[in-house]
């Protein structure tokens, strides 16, 4: 990237890169940890997949069956598919309002960072004794003290310090929305991803607070001795599937809201028409992430309940198809008529729409009550949430990745091998997934390592698994394509490579440090796009040309992170059999570094720089 | 100009109307705060004195805890102010997806046990 010359150039980049503030260096960092961690949970997949390939395998032990599914769900959600979401918020939420950064910069940096060791701490479990087993939704009494082993303690720790990092980025991210947007740039002026950032971020802050409640209940059970969990001592087990379903329902949501925020954007560009129906988006959002909070008991209709609470939370999740249908048929709408280009952004966008809506169905299914009895914990709910979250979420992102990549890195990813990862892709996920609800169907339960012969498995196990290794293979093709594009790809030197409509296209590329030389006055929805065709193809400026306030970059968002990393890694010692240095020490350690490194940012005063104006016109004519 | 911003100033630079409206603001404060003191002082009373009926006590005390819960949220959480639409917005959005969820779990895990 080319925004050295915006940059003190007398930084080393690694110290640049650890110190960063910058919100679009962040959207790079998420995106690097996100696609680490990303790559790590589908080789577990792919591991799952050799194992459940034939009848009664031993490639893996159930024991280590176990893990991986834990490690694969708990890093899919929390380590992967979050960091990549916050990577585009990161990166395209300042640009597409007119900002020149997020609302507090060094709280974005600590977001990250505490997110980032709080991902380390969970992935350290396996070179002591063992991942969490309990599956990601660790229920009682599977992740109590008695029969958890230390590797519950890493998930319960590692995921507070992750889901602290979360909610402090969502938080910034809801401030940024509300009050950074440039001159003109009303709330129904916002582009969808920047509506569905602050839903999901809205979401984030009050789903996240009761997960982090609720590992404080399990850490107080397991590393303390306390009883909430545990029926012999008054506790209730069932405590915790409800607040971790408070939590765990709007999780999916927080997911896969900015994933159609991604597809919002996309379809419209490549369509060449605007949103279809964009305020009945809006409210559709809105309603979905409402009604997302009122339908947790869903995942229990087979505790118990009784009737009249699983039908009352039966008929609300069915409500939630509504609000989605919204969505789903303005999406078709904005396709409908459009001058289509197909390119791999468009085609993951457009294969997104069947595949969620195929999703969307079973969950429906899954839904009413009686024969959810049926279909509870098999391989149905495997292939439902699958065709949500990979169907869903990965080909928004993917759709995002292409989209977005020319601003990023200032230059296109390969078209050819681009389609090639989408066709093998979606073909390797249908054939994995689809076969699965039917799997479900015959009766096969989820989370077993390991099935008889003779049950009429045996086939469609297999078809699953090879449909698995094409999805792995794809992302291989990904990974040659990032490789390739770098050294071949043509440099985008225009600002708008896809003739699209929104702001952040109204940037230069390489995007310089702040954004916007001149914070732009935006006149309509699309304001880019209103600009080429009834302006000059320029923004105007809502400002005159100024030296710019910047912030600092700061090591501190790093210790404070890697503080809580020892903190918590003290407190998992406090259950090791014989820890080599008493446990105190690394507890006093990690307390010290994190509340030092507060204390260091409070007292030492930090007003930022200014860049001069005539190195702005500087960087503006080397840009332009 | 930012070495600037960490020199002190002698000179307030509020308008005497501003002053003004900070002092109303610190007595409605005050009054508030005494306020709250006294429904708490109510609160305690009603526990502590044996000649009222548990079955009054509870639902009064209920009904003073909703009542400073406002008082807390429009006077010292400044709900009540100008240019305080998306403060009350979110403070809204969680009390109305909270108190269901919150309901719905006394009833679940303190009623049925489920």
């Amino acid at each position: 990237m080319a925004t050295a010359t915006a940059t003190n150039t007398n930084k080393s980049v690694l110290w640049d890169w650890l110190t960063t503030v910058d919100h679009k260096k962040l959207a790079v960092l998420y995106l690097i940890a996100g696609a680490l961690f990303f790559l790590k949970a589908g080789l577990m997949a792919i591991f799952m997949r050799i194992q459940l390939m034939s009848a009664e395998n031993t490639f893996l032990s159930g024991q280590t069956f176990n893990e991986f599914v834990t490690m694969h769900g708990t890093i899919m959600l929390f380590l992967a598919v979050t960091p990549l979401i916050f990577a585009f918020m990161n990166f395209v939420i300042p640009l597409q309002i007119g900002a020149r950064d997020v609302a507090f910069p060094f709280v974005n940096a600590l977001g990250f960072w505490i997110f980032f060791f709080g991902g380390l701490l969970v992935s350290v479990s396996w070179f002591f004794g063992g991942a969490p087993d309990a599956g990601w939704t660790a229920y009682v009494p599977l992740s109590s003290g008695e029969y958890g082993d230390l590797g519950l303690d890493f998930y319960v720790l590692g995921l507070q310090i992750s889901g602290l990092g979360t909610l402090v980025s969502a938080i910034n991210f809801i401030v940024t929305i509300i009050n950074m947007r440039a001159p003109g740039m009303t709330m129904m002026r916002l582009p969808l991803f920047c509506w569905t950032g602050l839903v999901t971020s809205i979401l984030i802050v009050f789903a996240f607070t009761p997960l982090a409640a609720g590992l404080a209940l399990l850490m107080l059970d397991r590393i303390f001795g306390a009883q909430y969990f545990n029926p012999g001592s008054g506790g209730n087990p069932v405590l915790w599937q409800h607040i971790f379903w408070i939590f765990g329902h709007p999780e999916v949501y927080i997911l896969v809201l900015p994933a159609f925020g991604i597809i919002s954007e996309v379809i419209p560009a490549f369509s060449k028409k605007r949103l279809f129906g964009y305020t009945a988006m809006v409210f559709a959002t809105l309603i979905i992430a409402f009604l997302s909070f009122m339908v947790w008991v869903h995942h229990m209709f087979t505790v118990g309940i009784g009737p009249i609470t699983n039908s009352v939370f039966a008929i609300a999740t069915m409500a939630i198809g509504v609000p989605t249908g919204i969505k789903i048929f303005n999406w078709l709408f904005t396709m409908w008529g459009g001058k289509i280009i197909f390119n791999t952004a468009m085609l993951c966008a457009s294969s997104f729409v069947p595949t969620f809506v195929l999703g969307g169905v079973t969950g429906v299914m899954l839904a009413m009550v009686p024969v959810d009895y049926l279909y509870h914990d098999t391989y149905f709910v495997v292939a439902h949430f699958h065709y949500i979250v990979v169907g869903g979420i990965a080909l928004g992102l993917l759709a995002g990745t292409f989209y977005w990549y020319p601003k990023m890195f200032g230059h296109k990813l390969n078209e050819k091998l681009g389609q090639l990862m989408f066709w093998m892709f979606y073909v390797g996920f249908h054939l994995t997934f689809f076969i699965q609800h039917i799997l479900g169907l015959i009766g096969m339960p989820r989370r077993v390592f390991t099935y008889l012969d003779g049950q009429g498995m045996e086939t469609m196990n297999l078809v699953s698994s090879i449909g698995a290794f094409m999805m792995g293979a794809a992302i291989i093709v990904l990974l040659i394509n990032v490789v390739y594009s770098a050294y071949t790809s043509k440099r985008v030197t225009v600002r708008d490579p896809w003739d699209a409509r929104t702001l952040e296209w109204a940037t230069t590329t390489p995007v310089p440090e702040y954004n916007f030389a001149q914070t732009p006055q935006v006149r309509s929805l699309d304001p880019w796009f209103y600009e080429k065709v009834h302006g000059d193809g320029t923004m105007k400026p809502a400002e005159p040309m100024d030296e710019i306030h910047m912030p600092n970059g700061s090591i501190l968002p790093l210790t404070i992170g890697l503080g809580l990393f020892v903190w918590g890694f003290g407190m998992i010692m406090m259950q090791m059999e014989n820890p080599l240095i008493p446990e105190w020490i690394v507890i006093g350690a990690g307390v010290i570094i994190t509340f030092g490194s507060m204390l260091l940012h409070s007292i030492h005063e930090d007003h930022g720089y200014h860049i001069p104006l005539d190195k702005i016109k500087k960087i503006e004519k080397e840009v332009s | 100009m930012s070495d600037e911003m960490s020199k002190p100033f002698d000179k307030s630079a509020l308008t005497h109307e501003e002053l003004l409206k900070i002092n109303r603001e610190r007595k409605i404060q005050i009054t508030a705060f005494a306020c709250m003191i006294f429904l708490t002082l109510l609160a305690f009373i009603a526990v502590a004195m044996e000649m009222i009926a548990p079955g009054f006590t509870v639902p009064f005390i209920l009904l003073l805890a909703v009542v400073q819960f406002a008082l807390q949220l429009f006077y010292f959480m400044h709900l009540k102010d100008k240019d305080h639409e998306w403060p009350n917005a979110f403070m809204l959005t969680g009390i109305v997806v909270s108190t269901p969820a919150v309901i719905a779990l006394i009833l679940l895990l303190g009623v049925t046990k489920y």
